[in-house]
């Protein structure tokens, strides 16, 4: 399982799809996504409401805190919108610490209103909390005591009896509706998989419910339940995650494979890279290397495990040792090939696939003065580790290896005492 | 058994969706800790039924294999443990049947990838029920000397190395299963050993938590300390620190929660494990590792001093007295896996079979060293194609022809051959295609389809030995043999065979030598002058010319066109033939629903 985000257009599609399949209640809400190719002339065709509607626009961007930080363009006309969009398209932004070009927006109909109404519902181990407050919108953190929560058990289903805490202040007129509106938005969390879903804030049109803003998070996991009801689903990178072009290469090997693959640069400059088998393991390495104090010479974190073949190896191990090796400094530079002691994977049969990437990259190995640090057990890691021992002395690099016998990060410490000493 | 154990030396599981290896594994861990029984006692694999046979030591054992959860738990009451190797997508729905068991007490699933929401039902079931899920997205645990899951602590050497075949005195939980295998390593190096070990899964929720666990080593009398490797994202460290808090935990325990280094990341990072995912400030390592340290627990300050608290911790256990000290033993020898021992070049065994004309062990099969993929770029014909499988050779294309000719030529002659007779009276007995197929084929030999393969035996001999056309067939008629190749019921000297004359031509105008066909013509010539039916028939054509191309290709020696010759190719080409033609047959009779056929009496000579 995990968890990952949606843009708030797809979280409306999907609400307003499924909440009219599973509840019977149809959403008023219409809304259109706009980034680089969008071509404003096409978009009114097929969403004729553009062009005579007042209009929101705003960036669809995963992050929140749109108004206050002056990125909603309110009340406008379709020319004004293209006019909003164009000014702030691939203009980058910071968001909590994070800097990105924003590369995507999202335009519906100016709705004026009175009543800001939160709604959230949020996936936990033993059930689904549910809360909701009639005193939504941008100040919700100010009135944070008037939010009820109900925690709701796996077990059970949302029924009336179980709603009613959470809309028991409300006027006689609007209750019945919220309560069916909330019921009707908890089936199609259930139904279509969301893990989070928050409508900060929604709205009465007419007497319907409207939502305004919208957030939603699904467990990707359940892919294979969903096609259909998810249609063409977009998960996007978290904001500020701009992939490099290598990056990008192992994640789009990482999708196509059963296996893992994942590879992060940390510092280009860094002088510290690892290559480490397992999830568990992968994270001690890249927290060890700065415990030591030496964050700041890591290049990477890196983490491949789930027995990929000897071919993804290679290809995953070829970028690995490119953004290692790239752009020689004459200091020395450090390769942690670590890992635990696997339960199932056969070490030489992963470890071939490294070795060909090795051999192939002798030249850059040697270039930006690598020294190679071996860690690894498990089935067959005799002859894994051999085959490794054998490779430093065939190709002339320097290259220590470690069996079982060592602990797991003893490498890291020499590795770091290899780059900070003289020569 | 304490409450809260949940396996014994006679726990029994039933395995879901069968695998060899983690099965052997299990059994090879019973043996090593000189367990009665296997701790398998069935396995349940849809679809399959019978029985699967796998090595307790050095004997042979067959394990129950059933299709149902159901008929596995009415078999194996005694088995309590149902540990599930389905996929991802049928992981949650499996789980939920086994849990609905009375037998089964404890459930462990593998698969990575089940559904939050799917695991959540497990969850709440599991909670409402009294049962244990561990899992999903896991590998298992283990309790030393008694009990394993799956593929559990690796290799035997690995488990030896561990102490794990005899109960230590430390309980480990951890999330990853890759480093619970680590620290069964780095717990053995500095204590007793441990006395059980789980990987709860690198899940968002897994089915039991890291203080599930703990809390049920608090009951269990031989644990006499805990270890407990955590891992950033979530807040399940938290009810721990609750636990610890509100003083349900009497022994020590040691923890460290990984994943530190998260920090040095600017947006939010996914790392290996579902759950690892930075969030925030409380789902962080250092978050959680302060909280640990704050409610009693001993907290190294990184992964690299983890060994050394823990040794500390089972040192001061030690001179407290509180440790037993464990009654070693040496575990038998478990025999080695002839495929291991020949991987690691210990032993050598000799092949049962040898094959020299395809290979499908590479990327792709190939035919006589060709990929398929060749073949069909190529434009390979059927008769190159028999030119790799039967001669292992690419022969010219003209070669290739008219091994092509010969087998359009032969593939059928009519309903009244005998061959095609049989396949028709099978197909109409309702036989299927295969028993239609044989039994028109099983007519082939010296009366029905050998002509071809004699009549080149023999024009061969006869060339060979230089004799002339009257020698050969006088000497034929001394040894009372009719000369294969020639005679036909219907054909003349002066209407000869069309199929015939096709042939010839095709060898005089391709072929660079025609020796034996022009020889086969001599033959007819003098038997024409005995009668006007003995004329050179397909079967004569095809062997004569077939003759020539072994012997003019200039791609056989003489040895092997003897062996082609001995060893009935010929035969082959004209089963492979006619094989046409005896589907076409069957087909024929079963579209056309003829019913059973019965040979009428009037046909038939009642007789004395």
């Amino acid at each position: 399982m995990a968890r990952k985000k949606i843009r708030e257009y797809d979280s409306k599609r999907l609400l307003k799809e499924h909440l009219k399949r599973l509840a019977g209640i149809n959403l008023e809400i219409c809304s259109a996504q706009v980034n680089e190719s969008t071509d404003f002339a096409e978009l009114t065709n097929s969403e004729p409401w553009l062009s005579s509607t007042r209009l929101v626009v705003k960036p669809d961007m995963l992050f929140g805190k749109r108004g206050k930080s002056g990125l909603v363009g309110l009340n406008m006309d379709l020319a004004q919108v293209a006019q909003f969009v164009k000014e702030r398209l691939g203009v980058e932004v910071e968001m909590g610490g994070c800097k990105a070009p924003i590369t995507t927006f999202i335009v519906e109909p100016f709705v004026p209103h009175d009543q800001e109404y939160y709604l959230n519902i949020v996936s936990d181990r033993l059930g689904c909390s549910i809360s909701f407050s009639e005193c939504g919108g941008i100040e919700i953190e100010e009135n944070w005591d008037k939010v009820k929560t109900v925690s709701l058990p796996t077990e059970k289903t949302l029924t009336s009896e179980a709603c009613a805490p959470l809309i028991a202040t409300l006027p006689l007129e609007v209750r019945g509706k919220i309560g069916d509106f909330i019921k009707g938005v908890f089936t199609v969390f259930q139904d279509l998989d969301f893990t989070f879903l928050e409508m900060n804030p929604f709205t009465l049109v007419n007497g319907e419910p409207y939502p305004l803003d919208m957030r939603g998070e699904l467990d990707d996991t359940a892919a294979f339940k969903n096609f259909e009801k998810w249609g063409g689903i977009e998960f996007p990178l978290p904001f500020g995650r701009v992939l490099s072009s290598t990056e990008s290469f192992i994640h789009a090997l990482d999708e196509k494979t059963s296996a893992s693959l994942k590879f992060t640069v940390l510092n280009p400059k860094g002088r510290i890279w690892t290559m480490v088998a397992g999830g568990g393991a992968s994270v001690i390495y890249a927290d060890t290397v700065g415990d030591l104090g030496y964050a700041s010479e890591l290049g990477n974190y890196a983490e491949y495990s789930g027995a990929p073949k000897e071919e993804e190896v290679l290809q995953y191990a070829r970028v690995v040792l490119d953004c290692a090796t790239a752009d020689p400094d004459g200091r020395k530079r450090a390769l942690l090939i670590g890992g635990g002691i696997a339960n199932f994977t056969d070490v030489a049969a992963t470890f071939n696939g490294i070795i060909r990437a090795l051999r192939e990259k002798e030249s850059k190995l040697k270039a930006s003065r690598m020294h190679i640090y071996v860690r690894r057990g498990g089935p067959n890691y005799q002859t894994g580790l051999a085959r490794m021992r054998a490779l430093g002395d065939e190709i002339g690099v320097p290259l220590e290896v470690y069996g079982p016998e060592a602990t797991m990060t003893g490498i890291c410490k020499q590795a770091i005492d290899c780059i900070m000493s003289a020569a | 058994m304490a409450t809260g154990q949940l396996f014994s030396r006679t726990t029994q599981a039933l395995f879901y969706n069968y695998k060899q290896l983690p099965v052997q594994r299990m059994l090879d861990f019973d043996f090593l800790c000189g367990r009665e029984t296997p701790s398998v006692a069935g396995i349940i694999n849809p679809g399959s039924e019978g029985f699967q046979k796998l090595f307790f030591g050095q004997e042979e054992i067959a394990i129950p294999v059933h299709t149902t959860i159901e008929a596995a738990c009415a078999a194996h009451p005694t088995a309590d443990v149902f540990i599930n190797f389905a996929s991802f997508r049928s992981a949650a729905a499996s789980s939920m049947a086994a849990l609905k068991q009375p037998t089964i007490r404890v459930i462990a699933i593998i698969a990575e990838g089940v559904p939050e929401l799917d695991a959540k039902q497990l969850i709440a079931y599991a909670k409402a029920n009294n049962k244990v899920v561990i899992g999903p997205a896991t590998v298992g645990g283990i309790q030393a000397g008694a009990f394993k899951i799956g593929d559990t602590a690796g290799t035997i050497d690995n488990i030896i190395q561990c102490k794990l075949y005899r109960p230590g005195s430390v309980g480990f939980v951890s999330k990853s299963g890759g480093m619970s295998n680590e620290m069964y390593s780095s717990i053995a190096r500095v204590t007793d050993g441990i006395f059980e070990g789980i990987a709860i899964g690198g899940d968002v929720f897994p089915g039991s938590t890291l203080s599930d666990h703990v809390l049920r080593f608090n009951n269990i009398p031989q644990i006499k300390m805990m270890v407990v490797l955590g891992e950033l994202g979530g807040r399940d460290e938290y009810s721990l620190v609750e636990a610890l808090k509100h003083g349900k935990i009497h022994k020590p325990v040691v923890a460290w929660v990984s994943g530190t280094c998260a920090r040095l990341f600017k947006s939010e990072v996914q790392f290996g494990h579902a759950g690892a995912k930075s969030g925030g400030e409380m789902e962080s390592a250092q978050a959680k590792n302060q909280a640990l340290q704050d409610a009693g627990a001993v907290v190294p300050t990184s992964y690299e001093a983890f060994e050394d608290a823990i040794k500390e911790t089972f040192e001061k256990l030690v001179e407290e007295g509180k440790i037993t000290p464990v009654k070693e033993f040496t575990p038998p020898q478990i025999p080695e896996d002839l495929a291991t021992a020949i991987k690691s070049g210990k032993v050598r065994a000799p092949t049962h079979i040898v094959s020299t004309i395809s290979d499908d062990r590479g990327e792709e099969p190939c035919y006589a060293g060709i990929p398929m993929s060749t073949i069909v770029e190529q434009g390979y014909g059927i008769g190159d194609v028999i030119s790799l499988l039967w001669f292992k050779r690419s022969l010219p294309r003209y070669c290739t022809q008219f091994i092509e000719m010969c087998i359009i030529l032969c593939a059928d002659h009519g309903p009244c051959i005998s061959g095609a007779h049989n396949a028709i009276v099978t197909a109409r007995a309702g036989k299927d295609l295969v028993s239609c197929l044989v039994s028109g084929l099983l007519t082939i030999g010296p009366r029905f389809g050998g002509a071809i393969d004699d009549a080149a035996k023999y024009f061969k001999d006869a060339y060979d030995r230089g004799l002339s056309p009257y020698e050969f067939v006088e000497g034929m008629k001394r040894k009372g043999i009719r000369v294969p190749g020639i005679g036909h019921r219907i054909k003349r000297g002066d209407n000869r065979d069309k199929r015939v004359e096709v042939l010839q031509n095709y060898g005089r105008t391709h072929f660079p030598s025609v020796k034996y066909m022009e020889y086969a013509v001599q033959v007819e010539t003098y038997t024409l002058s005995k009668a006007n039916n003995l004329v050179l028939n397909v079967d004569g054509a095809i062997g004569s010319l077939f003759l020539d191309l072994l012997a003019g290709s200039g791609m056989f020696t003489k040895p092997e066109i003897d062996e082609i010759i001995q060893i009935g190719y010929l035969n082959g080409l004209f089963v492979l033939a006619r094989s046409i033609g005896l589907i076409g047959h069957t087909f024929d009779q079963k579209r056309l629903k003829q019913p059973l056929y019965r040979h009428p009496w009037e046909d038939v000579l009642y007789t004395k």
